[in-house]
């Protein structure tokens, strides 16, 4: 029998598969895949730059806009990250309506992923069927912060817009309708033979691997690692919130499919919980334009999985450092492993069960060492050790967390 | 000779395929976008389409073999054009008939995949490249299902033409109901050489941007475009003549519009099933195809042939 | 169909009701749908409010809005719409609410220079010559 010859294809950065630019070059044998080469940084538009020279109520509209569909995650990452240097309280009412943007967020952003893994595997009439039932959780958002993406909602020191009685009863309808449709879109994706077929022992990756490589979100929590920020650090109005934290044990796609679908009914019990107890109050506190020097880190369980702003103040009006980590550079590394030993027609599934948003990702940073001209990389482990370290010395002590679970 | 030439270039030869396979991508587009909500194109929309192709600039690949990217379009279409002349439309017969028609239509309609095969691999693109194996190996699956339902119907019919099946079945009402999981077999193999629905894996749209289509632009992409409809059509014609031969002996207007009806029938049965499946992996279609379809037709063949035994 | 523990087909039943409804399209710009109230289209400006302070300037993310002073006293408002990204943040900033966010978002023009306007709180606004 004739050697067969590897040959390497390139998928991107301009693909049909692709939402985004991103340059996976596959080696492959016939259908089978025998590498993958991951290149990223062509949605680099140089934001954390262009962060330190405006303002931070500038910057807060600007951060908005790294991702259109995680909008919410990382404008309010970074208002947490600012309120905290300056000591601002924010009040009740502010966090709730955060809480419920943040879900409806949420929902939004899992109903395109469905859509959007329907289309990867050639079932468009569930990309149809779902972005149709995207609309109304559009609709609402609109109502209620005025713009369908980048609602703007979040201000310094709290939110900008309020909400109505009726506001409160429309979206109580809207989330009958849409559970209703999420439970016939679960029955779907668990019954569909040619769905489970697509969808099943695609992109596997165990629990061990998942921690390894540091996943996070739907992505990590589809393999039994049981992560969400919203439970171990709450944020907003989360530590007053009834909810699960919805894990599954398939760790492939399907269970990936599974846990965001089920995390959409969660969400609605969220909403429901904080549009019923929303406590009157202000919106907002008054927020002061210069803000005092300090640094904080700030997380967020965005809808792909844990979001990092780390911001650095001088007390000018405008920030010394912002630093954004966002969720799917956490998953990316996943993927070169999940892809290996499985055949072209899986790449763009697996691809999209990681939920990627490279605008989100691009950003990059290389320590360089000034005096010898020098550019290092530093080691996971010594990232973890050091910070550690710098908590120790401002009081709080994270080792007794011992070793990752 | 001029009767001839008329009736095949013209009326029910070329000319008329050509309306009535924009007519059919019409009904298979608008009601693909009907199932799922949303308006769909216009009536117009794939005679706007293949003009907006013809006019646009074609561009070969440097690499590529200039004569077979040329050719194998043309023959491609050829091919579809030409099964339809033995295909019995709203009579009893078909323009031309000869015993054993029934195995020459159905290696007339491989042919297209064949061309597909060598256009995608001539254009020395990778996607290309992938694409075209990937229709090669789907014949492997597809075409085994779709003889056995067809010839199960001749078998009932005890002859290899298809005139002569339909005047058997116009002889014996209601037996073409006997065929009825034939029908099924050969439905689903017909999306397999549509490159529809399940079995779209040659041009996964996703994965290898258009498969063996991809190099492909300007005239050369619009007669691929329309040796796929005029496939549609004839694979609809045929399969309405072996499953369904009924209503051929009326007078020809309203045989003509019963034709149209059960043209129409398998059109919206070939999208009804391309609504509700995702895209199938090609190890998995080729799995579904040789342990179900298979089988069933096998089934049918026996159901057959015992009847064949009893009847006669 | 049943296979094993899975349904072939199982979004048939609804796609085929799905057939006979209208289809969930507005067919734009035959149909219109209304924005909602709190939606930040094109601003409008009261000059009779305006006092010259600038912070509207100050705090616009994309520098987007320029206050200039007319003779008579008065301010005027210059705004490049393809800049703004109708946020909202003068709106707010503004002391004395001389700013508003209307629900038009029909602004589509063939050529940037139409896109430079001078809002007034009329329809009196005219591209900049």
């Amino acid at each position: 029998m004739a050697e067969e010859k590897e040959f390497r294809i390139p998928i991107g950065p301009q693909h049909p598969a692709l939402k985004e630019p991103v340059s996976f070059s596959l080696a492959l044998r016939g259908e089978k895949i025998m590498g993958v080469d991951v290149r990223l940084g062509y949605n680099h538009r140089g934001i954390e730059k262009a962060c330190e020279e405006r303002t931070y109520l500038q910057d807060v509209y600007l951060v908005e806009r790294i991702c259109g569909i995680c909008s919410h995650s990382h404008s309010t990452c970074f208002v947490q990250a600012v309120e905290e240097i300056a000591g601002l309280e924010v009040p009740k009412r502010a966090l709730y309506i955060r809480t419920l943007v943040a879900e409806l967020e949420r929902i939004h952003s899992h109903l395109l992923w469905l859509g959007v893994a329907g289309h990867e595997i050639g079932f468009d009439t569930l990309l149809m069927f779902t972005w149709r039932d995207r609309e109304v959780v559009m609709d609402i958002l609109a109502m209620l912060t005025g713009n369908r993406v980048n609602y703007g909602i979040n201000t310094i020191g709290g939110v900008r817009r309020d909400i109505r009685a009726e506001d409160i009863k429309e979206i109580l309808k809207a989330m009958d309708i849409l559970e209703e449709r999420t439970k016939y879109y679960i029955e779907v994706a668990t019954q569909e033979t040619t769905v489970i077929q697509r969808l099943s022992g695609v992109g596997i990756i165990s629990k061990e691997d998942a921690i390894k490589l540091g996943a996070v979100g739907p992505t990590a929590r589809a393999s039994g690692v049981a992560r969400d920020i919203r439970r171990d650090d709450p944020y907003a109005a989360y530590a007053e919130m009834d909810f699960n934290v919805i894990t599954d044990d398939h760790n492939d796609v399907y269970g990936r499919a599974v846990v965001r679908l089920k995390e959409l009914l969660e969400s609605y019990k969220i909403i429901r919980q904080s549009v019923g107890n929303l406590p009157e109050g202000p919106i907002a506190v008054r927020a002061p334009r210069k803000i005092p020097a300090g640094e904080a880190v700030s997380r967020y369980e965005a809808p792909r999985g844990e979001d990092m702003h780390y911001v650095k103040a001088n007390g000018t009006d405008r920030p010394e450092r912002v630093k954004v980590r966002a969720p799917t550079l956490a998953n990316v590394q996943a993927v070169r492993h999940m892809l290996r030993d499985r055949y072209l027609a899986d790449m763009p599934i697996v691809v999209a069960a990681i939920d990627p948003c490279f605008s989100c990702t691009d950003r990059l940073v290389s320590i360089r060492d000034m005096d010898k001209g020098r550019t290092d990389v530093i080691e996971w482990q010594d990232l973890r050790d050091y910070s550690i370290e710098w908590y120790k010395k401002r009081g709080v002590d994270f080792s007794r967390m011992g070793k990752i679970k | 000779m001029i009767n001839t030439l008329v009736s095949m270039l013209i009326f029910p030869g070329f000319l008329f395929l050509s309306v009535l396979a924009l007519a059919a991508e019409y009904a298979d587009r608008k009601i693909y976008a009907r199932l799922q909500n949303r308006v769909g194109p216009p009536y117009f929309q794939p005679l706007a389409d293949l003009i907006k192709l013809v006019a646009k600039a074609e561009v070969i690949p440097e690499d590529a073999n200039p004569q077979m990217f040329k050719l194998a379009p043309l023959f491609a279409l050829t091919a579809a054009v030409t099964s339809i002349f033995y295909i019995p439309l709203w009579r009893t017969g078909a323009l031309y008939s000869f015993t054993g028609d029934a195995i020459v239509v159905l290696y007339l309609l491989t042919i297209p995949t064949l061309c597909f095969f060598i256009g995608g691999w001539y254009s020395s693109s990778l996607f290309a490249r992938i694409g075209s194996v990937r229709a090669v190996t789907a014949l492997f699956s597809y075409e085994v299902p779709l003889f056995i339902g067809v010839l199960s119907s001749a078998m009932l019919a005890d002859t290899w033409s298809l005139s002569g099946m339909t005047i058997f079945y116009e002889d014996h009402p209601w037996f073409w109901l006997f065929n009825l999981i034939g029908f099924g077999v050969a439905l689903t193999a017909l999306l397999g050489k549509l490159e529809k629905g399940p079995f779209d894996i040659p041009e996964a749209e996703t994965e290898i941007v258009a498969g063996g289509f991809t190099e492909y632009s300007g005239r050369f992409l619009a007669i691929l475009r329309m040796t796929i409809d005029i496939e549609m059509v004839v694979g609809a014609s045929l399969l309405a003549a072996v499953f369904l031969p009924f209503g051929l002996t009326f007078n020809p207007v309203i045989g003509f519009i019963i034709y149209i009806c059960k043209v129409l029938f398998v059109v919206a049965c070939i999208s009804l099933m391309r609504t509700v499946m995702a895209r199938l992996r090609i190890d998995q279609m080729i799995e579904f195809c040789w342990k179900y379809l298979v089988p069933l037709g096998i089934l049918q063949l026996l159901i057959n042939m015992l009847l064949k035994g009893v009847i006669f | 169909m049943v296979f094993g523990r899975t349904k072939l087909g199982k979004m048939a039943v609804e796609v085929l009701k799905t057939f006979f409804q209208k289809p969930n399209t507005i067919l734009y710009p035959a149909e219109k749908i209304e924005m909602p109230d709190k939606f930040r289209g094109k601003l409008v400006f009261y000059p009779e409010r305006c006092i010259g302070c600038q912070l509207c300037v100050k705090d616009c993310p994309s520098n987007a809005i320029r206050i200039k002073k007319q003779e008579g006293g008065k301010f005027e408002a210059e705004v490049d719409l393809d800049k703004c990204i109708y946020c909202a943040q003068c709106v707010d900033s503004c002391p004395k609410k001389a700013l508003e966010a209307t629900k038009d978002v029909e602004l589509a023009q063939l050529t940037h220079d139409k896109l430079k306007v001078i809002l007034n709180a009329g329809p009196e606004e005219k591209p900049q010559k």
